[in-house]
């Protein structure tokens, strides 16, 4: 092994993720986990007994409370992260989501030959998320909005405050409560495999890529090569091209 | 029954109740009762009680397709007896096939009759739905097909009540494959304001209610989004349900001999749709206010929801994942796809480190070698 070539890099690091970025993910992903928790246990209480009278307790209540508030925070952080898609810096900008050019659709492809199919080839260099990624996260938008109506619009005949009162045409979109249900429910399997894949993905980049994948949603930062850095930024000299 | 065309004045329902032998003392308490029931405050009895002592019988007429008249069952059944004697028997006997006495010709013409003379005044109350598939041969009555009785008899009608689930979503007749192609009246007949009163039957009362203030108030009743009354359907059979304390107690009844069912613990666990069913069984109740289904101990299947015979099973909170196979609920596809993706990402994880070996020991030797370099 030693007596091989090696070229030790120079990295560069770049700030990807801002630090409301950050907050976005792990607030989310804390409100996602509660979320799906509470949502099972909803769905399917566990068995408990109790000597105590019925009126003494309230553990199914707690567990609903949990979800609804763990319900808004997720809201309002997707509504706090769609603004951020406009006032963000650019790997944060809603353009890295929404396929706009066939540049987009081409790296999506890349990323698919390299990173799933595994074929031979060169790397792609994506210092925000890849076009694949993107397109993920815009496809797990439609399923935050897919949850926030069907679960508001449970919620609406509940609810005293007048936000969760708009969603109460959901379920009369369904012909009823019955089926909003199911679909709450379907969908958060989406939630279930999208954060296996997520986490895997994450640890596969941080593994092959060398460049802090894992940490950056930590501290906002990853490394490129300085060569890579040169490529990519040789058209604008000047470092301070936003922000 | 009167079959003469010249439109006399009709006896008011005071009248046909006198008639029909009763107080005014059970008049005012049917009309209390009445009251209460369709949400109106105190203060409204007088007006209830007013409109039925001074306005005339408004003619109904009551058709039956496909159903199983349990509606009507439920509705001669009513906890007061006013609401049979006087609501179905004596005044809307213009036509309904289960209890007119009349039949044949006559029964028809009666129906005719209705129609020309009241034109635009009458309610027509719609029992079960109506099959359009194979133009509509599965239902026929007199030689015309149901969607011709009930487009005449909608023509001059001034409101239409949808009885039961079969008139406002379709029930099981329309359940999947639906063969005949039953279709609820609303989806058939545009223009005219229908009121939907869904439920496998409804309550008596809420029918009883329904008829009462187009009565009083010479106009529908106001309806939710799907089209049915708010005074009855703007609450969850949970919400007044008197075993909710369990349910958020979180105290269940697991099986049906259990010692759980013995206490009278919530049923959520044995399917029970409450939660997810808009009618008035909690506050209302049958049969004279004796009971209702979670009361005898039998999960609520949600009968006046749209869909309910395919939207679930009756004993269970998950429902069947269509195209899955009749076992499979969403949680089974879910674990099976976790299950496949869990083993997709393993053959990628071990494909990664087969055809990027290059690259992952690239990083290491890099990493290793500042490592060397390092002093100490």
């Amino acid at each position: 092994m030693k007596t091989k070539y090696l070229h030790v890099h120079r990295l560069r690091r770049v700030y990807v993720w801002e630090l409301p970025v950050r907050y976005y993910h792990w607030l989310n992903a804390l409100a996602i986990i509660a979320l799906i928790i509470t949502g099972f246990l909803i769905a399917d209480p566990l068995a408990l007994q109790s000597k105590q009278e019925a009126t003494m307790r309230f553990t199914m209540g707690w567990v609903r409370f949990i979800h609804f508030v763990a319900a808004y925070i997720f809201f309002f952080n997707f509504l706090f992260r769609l603004y951020w898609g406009f006032v963000g810096n650019k790997y944060a900008n809603w353009k890295q989501f929404i396929p706009t050019s066939k540049k987009f659709f081409k790296e999506m492809w890349y990323v698919f030959k390299i990173d799933i199919l595994m074929m031979k080839g060169k790397e792609h260099i994506s210092i925000g998320h890849n076009a694949m990624a993107g397109f993920i996260y815009f496809l797990t938008f439609w399923a935050f909005l897919i949850q926030c109506l069907t679960g508001f619009g449970l919620y609406a005949v509940m609810g005293t405050w007048w936000l969760p009162k708009m969603f109460a045409w959901v379920p009369a979109l369904f012909g009823g409560d019955i089926l909003t249900r199911q679909i709450h429910h379907w969908a958060m399997w989406f939630f279930i495999l999208f954060a296996v894949i997520h986490v895997y993905l994450v640890f596969y980049h941080d593994y092959v890529e060398g460049r802090g994948e894992m940490s950056s949603m930590g501290g906002g930062w990853k490394f490129i090569e300085e060569e890579v850095f040169q490529n990519e930024e040789h058209h604008t000299p000047n470092t301070d091209t936003k922000k | 029954m009167s079959n003469e065309l010249v439109p006399t004045q009709q006896p008011t329902y005071y009248e046909e109740v006198q008639r029909k032998g009763y107080s005014r003392r059970d008049f005012l308490q049917f009309v209390s009762m009445m009251t209460a029931f369709i949400g109106l405050e105190n203060s409204a009895i007088g007006q209830v009680a007013k409109a039925l002592e001074t306005k005339p019988r408004v003619p109904v007429i009551w058709l039956h397709f496909q159903e199983c008249t349990c509606c009507s069952e439920s509705f001669i059944r009513s906890s007061h007896p006013i609401v049979a004697d006087i609501l179905l028997d004596k005044i809307s006997l213009d036509y309904t096939e289960t209890l007119m006495a009349a039949a044949g010709f006559q029964a028809e013409e009666a129906m005719q009759n209705t129609m020309k003379k009241y034109k635009g005044e009458y309610i027509l109350c719609v029992e079960g739905s109506v099959p359009v598939g194979a133009d509509g041969v599965y239902c026929m009555i007199g030689g015309k097909t149901s969607m011709q009785i009930l487009q005449e008899a909608a023509d001059g009608a001034k409101a239409i009540i949808a009885w039961g689930s079969c008139a406002s979503n379709g029930c099981v007749q329309s359940a999947k494959p639906n063969p005949t192609q039953a279709t609820p009246i609303h989806k058939l007949i545009k223009g005219k304001p229908v009121i939907k009163v869904p439920g496998c039957p409804p309550i008596g009362e809420v029918m009883a209610g329904v008829i009462v203030h187009l009565v009083t108030f010479d106009r529908i009743p106001e309806l939710d989004r799907m089209g049915r009354p708010k005074a009855f359907y703007s609450k969850r059979v949970h919400d007044t349900c008197y075993r909710r304390p369990f349910y958020d107690a979180g105290l269940y009844v697991e099986s049906f001999d259990d010692e759980n069912a013995k206490k009278g613990y919530c049923l959520y666990k044995v399917g029970c749709k409450g939660p997810s069913t808009y009618n008035a069984c909690g506050v209302t109740k049958w049969n004279n206010g004796t009971s209702f289904p979670i009361q005898s101990g039998h999960p609520c299947i949600g009968c006046s929801e749209e869909n309910f015979w395919d939207n679930g099973r009756l004993y269970e909170r998950g429902s069947s994942f269509a195209g899955f196979g009749i076992e499979a609920d969403a949680d089974t596809v879910g674990k099976v796809a976790l299950g496949v993706t869990a083993a997709a990402l393993a053959g990628h994880a071990v494909m990664t480190n087969i055809r990027k070996s290059k690259l992952i020991h690239e990083l290491e030797d890099e990493g290793k070698q500042s490592e060397h370099e390092l002093k100490s």
